[in-house]
């Protein structure tokens, strides 16, 4: 939404404050300004002058001497290079020490503009320019009769040293706001007139709408009838006759330009300037195209196709509202008219149409014909029906006032349920509770009676009644807003809520920033991915076609494939950080992320998905299978699971080396995987290095967590190592050993800890050799040496059961 | 053996001590007079071999030489333990202005660092820091916030759906129902949590982002409590200097509503390049809840009233740390992470 402070003092004409403040105060107010442009900023010393003269230059072919009367007495010299100008003309001229805003070749303008100085050019001196509309800030769309290259030359009978810009609407300030929803009434140059005049505590003056009696009666001419007063809760309709189609005059023209608009005719004219004025679109038809001279508001036919005023074919269906004639559509309401009841230069008699359409109809109509218009955007935000009638006089008061045409009298109305000012009953201490204000009940009146908002007291009681434009008005918070718009919010004092409460992180959230910690002490950076990736994702991941992996929720309206599905796993994003850092050529990556996985309960969604956190490890270069597994191992202990974790190989994560990947588990239940990743998808992601993954299931791992900590006394007894080398066969794990190791060695048994691997030539074929140190000890003893034999012994009997043998 | 040859051999050793460059060579010195073999356990055992009344003569002597040889023993391994730590000193100087040897730490996302300041200074003023799902009914991101079917405010916010009733959740204001919903009163929470609206990716738009939602309910709540927390959460965040102003907006949840601008905390207000020369940076949209809303989940408006407020994340973070780009955000170059 635009306005021009001009265009708005017409209406608050004691408005005198500087764009900038109006700016400031607007926005405290609640109408905020997004932007604020003075038209007239870089403009200075620039009057309107008359060419006495124009002498060919002597030393330049293309340069001329004209001499200016600008209404001082002296004539001035301007050389000048232009050529559309003859003695007699009236054009712009900036004086020296004067400024302009822009080059004549139009374009981005200058932050600060052009300084104009007198000087020589050629060897004739020169005191001053005269201007294009370029070269004053402006622009020809909205200057029609501007030259395409040159001067700008005034229309006949201008007063010579006038001030220019003036006369061309440039002393002004074009303001842009951003209207939220409710205030349908602030889409409109009246609103915001009347918000204005209550920020500022200036009169506002709408219009009267006077237009005289008209001869004849519409009704003779035209029947009207609506079939669906659902779509369309008032339609009004009024007949212009013996139109006369010509420019509308400058002042009209420069407030559409104010906004936007190009100017085109006087009639298409009045109506959008009704529309930005009042906020409500208006359409002429023909009347002689109007066949049977009836209008029929009624639903399109499914399949029904229309041709618009634009030429464009429209299919339409029944859900789409439609203006007929007693042969078919003549316009799709409140979206386009028709390019057979459309105006053209030929148009003797039209009927204009000021209606109330339902907005969300005309939203959704507007997206199925596939054009969003001017009208439309006004339509679908919901106008006030009372509007309509009151745009509809103001239309014809206009035509009337720029003669062009004779509104004929009477006008159709048809509007079954009238909607009633809002009547709203509250206390001033109910108002007061909620701002945490004190302010009395009068002066609550008289904020609220600045603002239309009718008010009547007795004693504390408030009762409020609202036009039927304010819309957002239905109860206590409603006026409360009002009050306190217009008192200030920056009036209101400040506190902090009472009472005292113990805030704190849920437990999920403090096990996550825990895990989050932990990960960053160990080296890992911390990774945002997307929720969303493309379904081609499990391709690149080797995923088999029946993988659970594969069940993802689909996205109705994705921004594109890439972003279609929700993850079922982090791997995919993980990978694709891992791969840019890799192409980057950044070394020795660790990252890790703590967000969620979306496993649907079933497809197509019949209920919220499992939202999983999961926390995802994933690293390349200076690490290992076993320093991941490592972290990972620290990352769980730090969360007290304490116990032995388990290493499942038969891991089925397709997209991890086959032989080097395991699922992880503690007692008994899967948390998570961690492997190498498969070299195939390290080529499917350009990675040119081994790479490492590992995924934990948060929920799988809160049950385990614990916090409190018991001090265990510190060893009284010393404790005692043995050494175990051995021939291990190659197909017994390190894990089988372990079993046995700790199975074995009982109570005793406080440490374990293999301390050399080898696997090659020096051993026998079949075997490898590896060695463990047993640490034993017992709380309450030192342990004897029968003690230990029975231990070694235990686990011999269980090494020899894997075919282990004992290193000479 | 006579007393002269013992002279001799206390000489011998008091110079062979007197020699001994280190620790090393004056033990070499013990051991060949006093060892096992030495010099003078030879001659004790030579003593055996004298009559009985020159065995205690010679014997005391060489008890006396041995107990001399003893006593310059001592003396010296302390001289020579200095001495042998003065050169080790001396020898071991490093040039200290050698690279370091570092571990490396992760590095939390700008993000999340952010968001751990909001919570530190929510849950400080008591607020509960809970989640929300991030695929939500429909019922909870907007019928239960006053924005039915058909309402303006819903085209607005580009919404991903995935069928009639359920979508991507567009704002974290979704938890404020399933929160209220539950019915115990009073409520004082924050949830930060993932967003997600149908932007296409450049610097200053994803598709998915972050939000900080804050709900206060309880009885007398009132705005000028969210003027005054809001106020603090700001000086918290950006410094004491900082100052908040509201403006009036709308959101169809709450009424009155508010956004909040702060005080540029680079320029202190008087305009500049970081702030587009406003002097005031826009922060948060908040309000008191609305009467409706508060029906629509049990709670009686005429009893309990409250405020709600939502920051964007990635607001605060590209504010607090100038990162001019979103994208960063997502790309986790571990150049990008390392700075945080």
């Amino acid at each position: 939404m635009n306005s021009s402070m001009n265009w708005l003092k017409e209406y608050v004409p004691e408005l005198d404050c500087t764009p900038e403040e109006f700016s400031d105060a607007m926005t405290l107010s609640g109408t905020k300004v997004e932007t604020c442009r003075i038209l007239n900023r870089n403009l200075r010393k620039i009057v309107t002058g008359k060419i006495l003269s124009i002498e060919p230059h002597p030393d330049a072919d293309r340069l001329v001497i004209c001499q200016l009367d600008i209404g001082t007495g002296d004539a001035v010299q301007i050389v000048t290079g232009a050529h559309n100008m003859k003695p007699g003309d009236i054009v712009p001229v900036v004086l020296d020490g004067g400024k302009v805003a822009g080059g004549h070749e139009g374009g981005a303008l200058p932050e600060d503009g052009i300084e104009i100085h007198a000087g020589k050019l050629r060897g004739v001196p020169s005191y001053g320019m005269m201007c294009s509309i370029e070269e004053l800030g402006a622009d020809r769309a909205f200057y029609p009769e501007a030259p395409e290259s040159g001067i700008y030359i005034f229309p006949e009978g201008t007063p010579v040293g006038e001030d220019a810009p003036s006369l061309l609407g440039l002393n002004d300030a074009l303001h842009e706001y951003e209207i939220t929803s409710n205030r349908v009434d602030c889409y409109s140059v009246l609103g915001i007139a009347r918000e204005a005049a209550a920020t500022f505590r200036k009169r506002f003056f709408p219009p009267k709408e006077d237009t005289s009696e008209g001869s004849g009666d519409v009704h003779e001419l035209l029947k009207v009838k609506v079939e669906d007063p659902e779509l369309c809760p008032r339609y009004t309709a009024r007949i212009v006759k013996n139109l006369r189609l010509a420019p509308s005059p400058k002042w009209m023209q420069l407030r559409l330009a104010s906004a936007g608009i190009r100017p085109i005719n006087n009639l298409v004219d009045i109506t959008n300037y009704v529309m930005l004025e009042y906020g409500q679109p208006m359409h002429a038809y023909d009347y002689d195209k109007i066949r049977g001279h009836e209008i029929i508001v009624r639903r399109a036919e499914d399949g029904e196709s229309f041709q618009t005023l634009d030429q464009k074919d429209r299919s339409l269906d029944h859900t789409v509202l439609t203006i007929r004639d007693r042969d078919g559509a003549i316009g799709i309401a409140g979206i386009m008219g028709g390019q057979n009841s459309k105006i053209e230069d030929s148009v003797k008699t039209m009927v204009l149409e000021a209606a109330c359409f339902n907005g969300a109809n005309i939203r959704l109509s507007a997206r199925k014909v596939g054009e969003r218009t001017d009208a439309s955007a006004f339509f679908e935000k919901g106008l006030d029906p009372n509007l309509a009638s009151q745009a509809m006089n103001r239309a014809c008061e206009l035509v009337e006032k720029l003669g062009a045409g004779e509104p004929v009298g009477g006008m159709i109305d048809i509007y079954e349920r009238r909607r009633e000012p809002s009547v709203v009953h509250c206390t001033a201490s109910e108002i007061n509770a909620l701002l945490g204000t004190s302010l009395s009940p009068e002066e609550m009146k008289a904020i609220l009676e600045r603002e239309e908002l009718s008010t009547e007291l007795e004693g504390e009681n408030l009762t409020v009644t609202a036009p039927t434009f304010r819309q957002d008005i239905h109860r206590m918070c409603d006026i409360a807003e009002e009050v306190a718009r217009f008192y200030g919010y920056a009036s209101i004092p400040m506190s902090l809520p009472s009472g005292a409460a113990i805030g704190g992180l849920s437990t999920e959230l403090s096990i996550d920033e825990r895990c989050r910690h932990s990960a960053e002490a160990l080296g890992y950076s911390q990774a945002y991915l997307y929720s969303f990736e493309s379904p081609k994702a499990c391709d690149r991941l080797l995923l088999p076609e029946d993988a659970p992996e594969r069940q993802q929720i689909r996205i109705q309206n994705p921004l594109g494939e890439d972003f279609s599905v929700l993850r079922t796993s982090s791997a995919n994003g993980m990978l694709g950080s891992l791969s840019t850092n890799f192409k980057r050529k950044n070394r020795d990556i660790r990252l890790y992320e703590m967000a969620n996985v979306y496993l649907p309960k079933s497809l197509p969604l019949t209920e919220l998905p499992d939202e999983r956190m999961q926390l995802t490890l994933g690293a390349y270069g200076d690490c290992d299978f076993f320093s991941l597994k490592g972290d990972l191992e620290l990352i769980l202990n730090r969360l007290g699971l304490k116990k032995r974790f388990h290493y499942d190989a038969a891991c089925p994560q397709s997209f991890l080396h086959p032989g080097r990947r395991a699922d992880i588990l503690y007692e008994g239940r899967r948390l998570g995987y961690l492997g190498e990743l498969h070299p195939e998808v390290l080529e499917n992601y350009g990675i040119g290095e081994r790479a490492y993954l590992a995924v934990l299931d948060m929920k799988e791992v809160y049950p385990f967590v614990r916090d409190e900590i018991r001090y265990l006394p510190l060893a009284k007894f010393p404790s005692v190592s043995r050494d175990f080398s051995m021939l291990v066969p190659l197909s017994v794990t390190a894990g089988e050993i372990e079993d046995v190791l700790i199975q074995r060695s009982g109570k005793f048994l406080e440490e374990l800890k293999l301390f050399d691997i080898y696997i090659g030539a020096q051993v026998l074929s079949g075997y490898k050799s590896m060695a463990y140190t047993l640490t034993l000890r017992a709380k309450d003893h030192t342990l004897t040496e029968e003690e230990i034999n029975a231990v070694v012994r235990k686990v011999l009997d269980g090494l020899n059961r894997l075919g282990i043998r004992l290193r000479d | 053996m006579d007393h002269t040859q013992l002279e001799e051999l206390r000489k011998l050793a008091e110079d062979a001590i007197r020699r001994a460059a280190d620790i090393d060579a004056l033990n070499q010195v013990r051991v060949s007079f006093l060892g096992k073999k030495g010099e003078i356990t030879n001659l004790m055992k030579a003593l055996r071999e004298l009559p009985p009344d020159q065995k205690k003569i010679f014997g005391q002597k060489i008890n006396e030489v041995r107990a001399l040889i003893e006593s310059e023993l001592q003396t010296q391994l302390p001289i020579l333990h200095r001495r042998m730590r003065e050169a080790r000193i001396q020898s071991e100087t490093l040039d200290v202005t050698l690279p370091a040897k570092k571990r490396r730490f992760g590095h939390m996302h700008p993000n999340t660092r952010a968001l751990e300041e909001v919570e530190r200074i929510f849950i400080g003023m008591g607020y509960e820091v809970v989640e929300g799902p991030e695929i939500e009914y429909d019922l909870y991101n907007f019928e239960k916030l006053n924005i039915p079917k058909g309402h303006p405010a819903r085209d607005e916010q580009d919404t991903f759906y995935i069928n009639e009733s359920i979508l991507l959740r567009t704002q974290t204001s979704s938890v404020q129902a399933r929160v209220m919903e539950k019915g115990k009163l009073p409520i004082r929470m924050i949830c930060p949590g993932r967003v997600f609206r149908s932007d296409e990716v450049d610097a200053t738009h994803s598709p998915s982002f972050h939000q900080i939602e804050g709900l206060v309910i309880d009885r007398h709540v009132s705005f000028s409590d969210l003027k005054g927390t809001l106020d603090t959460f700001a000086k918290e965040l950006f410094g004491p200097e900082t100052r908040t102003k509201l403006r009036p907006h709308h959101f169809p949840f709450t009424e009155p509503s508010a956004e909040v601008d702060v005080s540029c905390f680079k320029c202190g207000g008087k305009g500049c390049r970081f702030c587009k020369g406003e002097g005031w940076i826009e922060i948060l949209g908040c309000g008191m809840v609305h009467p409706h809303v508060l029906e629509m989940c049990g709670i009686d408006p005429e009893k309990y009233s409250g405020f709600a407020f939502g920051v964007g994340l990635e607001r605060i973070a590209l504010l607090k740390y100038e990162i001019d780009d979103m994208r960063l955000l997502y790309e986790n170059d571990s150049r990008f992470l390392e700075q945080f």
